[in-house]
């Protein structure tokens, strides 16, 4: 009976049709270790990003993203493991981002066992990858990672984790992204990122609103009722977080039950 | 990977070129299930049950199926078969995608979501499902469980075949069940601890 008034609540704006927001911690990763400082009580090795991660699963994560930020020639064969290593012991998606320039990259990543893949700098600097990795992988294969910083009054898509600037607006880089073939997009706020003032709920909204594609909400997250807010104010598809999740500010199953006293979508 | 089993309790999982399977596989040995590669007709009486993966396009994997001359001995199979995403969707008589013919063991039809703001597609994420039969498939999973859905077209609801039912939209078949042909449309291998429950069931079956 729960499960049927559970239903009747879930207004399309509250979660569509019974389609759970979700909730996802970002790793990022460094030649196999994890590299942002990790507070968890019980791990053996926060280092470890497989620990890590099935730590989160058992959590209540709905899904993981992967940042390999490995600067090395030996790149795409230490993310090649890491994909490995998560696959075989973690039971919910995960996305691998960082350095992915080229068809070869995703092919190896794909077979690995990765279920999407995060493209940011190159899909700028050439968009048609976006097309060709869409047509060989699937539109849901690949994901748009897009760092926005505004300058003046606008929008402006930004290279290398915000500090470089692009001749690209914003919201008409993602239409296009949109309309070559990405799946969903990630949308980090470099204003709001590292702040904890919550996410960047105006851009996030006007984004939600001109795409048919999931959204997901990342930049800015340092309180509960910041991932109440972005929600409920831009309906988008999913909230992604790092440090509040890592260094247990936030606990998923404490954050989950506050979501779903507000009525919005969520799996306990 | 591991080795065929050789019976046993088996899963053998038909090969066919349609997409990754690694996680399948890792979950399948996380969950101590035996399991091995279907790339001939030889190879199905190794197994006692089998499963038909399947991501990207339906037209082209049935395409791709056929090529295998496997085709036959699939839709004749008496053994448990689960079909799993486009594996499952294989399992019906026609897809919108692609505007394809399939297998036809359900006589049941594969249809596009409608897209929309509020209504995107694919429809990526956690959704309810709920049992609408009694079978061992969905044993210690509760109705309205959360699975892991990626999909932009869907099996139709149907009385008769509809085992699950989960509503994006529109109702439509999570899962379908016909004597020993079983369909999911969600990813077990990737649906947390429930997702783990059904595998297992399945091997069990």
């Amino acid at each position: 009976m729960d499960q049927i008034n559970t239903q009747i609540k879930s207004t399309p704006f509250r979660g569509r049709g019974g389609l759970s927001k979700r909730i996802i911690p970002c790793l990022d990763v460094k030649e196999g270790r994890t590299v942002k400082g990790v507070n968890f009580v019980d791990l053996r090795d926060a280092g470890d990003p497989v620990e890590l991660a099935w730590n989160y699963s058992r959590q209540g994560a709905d899904e993981l993203v992967f940042l390999d930020i490995t600067a090395t020639v030996e790149r795409r064969k230490t993310m090649v493991e890491l994909v490995k290593s998560v696959a075989r012991q973690i039971n919910i998606p995960f996305t691998i981002g960082g350095g992915i320039n080229e068809i070869a990259d995703a092919d190896a990543l794909l077979n690995a066992g990765a279920d999407k893949i995060s493209i940011n700098s190159a899909a700028v600097r050439n968009p048609a990858l976006i097309d060709e990795l869409a047509k060989a992988f699937g539109v849901q294969f690949v994901v748009i990672a897009v760092d926005t910083r505004s300058i003046g009054n606008k929008n402006i898509v930004h290279l290398n984790g915000g500090r470089l600037p692009t001749e690209r607006e914003t919201l008409e880089w993602i239409l296009e992204a949109e309309s070559r073939g990405a799946g969903e997009i990630l949308l980090t706020s470099m204003d709001h990122d590292g702040t904890k003032n919550g996410f960047d709920n105006g851009l996030l909204k006007i984004v939600n609103d001109a795409v048919h594609i999931p959204v997901i909400a990342s930049g800015g997250a340092g309180a509960v009722q910041h991932f109440v807010d972005v929600f409920e104010k831009t309906n988008v598809d999913a909230a992604l977080a790092a440090s509040v999740f890592h260094y247990g500010e936030i606990l998923i199953p404490d954050l989950k039950a506050v979501l779903k006293s507000n009525n919005i979508e969520v799996r306990i | 990977m591991a080795p065929p089993s050789g019976g046993g309790g088996g899963v053998g999982i038909i090969r066919y070129g349609a997409g990754n399977i690694f996680s399948l596989t890792a979950a399948l040995e996380r969950l101590g299930i035996p399991y091995g590669m279907i790339n001939s007709e030889a190879d199905f009486e190794k197994f006692d049950r089998y499963i038909i993966p399947g991501v990207g396009h339906a037209g082209a994997a049935m395409h791709k199926l056929e090529q295998t001359g496997l085709v036959p001995t699939i839709k004749a199979l008496t053994k448990p078969t689960l079909g799993i995403c486009v594996g499952m969707q294989l399992l019906t008589s026609y897809s919108e995608e692609g505007d394809s013919d399939l297998l036809s063991i359900f006589p049941i039809k594969t249809l596009k979501f409608k897209e929309s703001n509020t209504y995107k597609v694919p429809h990526t994420g956690w959704n309810q499902i709920f049992p609408e039969k009694e079978n061992p498939l969905f044993k210690n999973i509760p109705s309205g469980s959360h699975f892991y859905f990626v999909h932009s077209y869907f099996i139709e609801y149907d009385k008769a075949y509809t085992l699950s039912s989960a509503t994006y939209n529109n109702e439509f078949s999570a899962s379908i069940w016909h004597d020993n042909f079983y369909g999911v449309q969600f990813h077990p291998e990737k649906s947390g601890v429930y997702g783990e429950t059904l595998l297992t069931n399945f091997s069990k079956l």
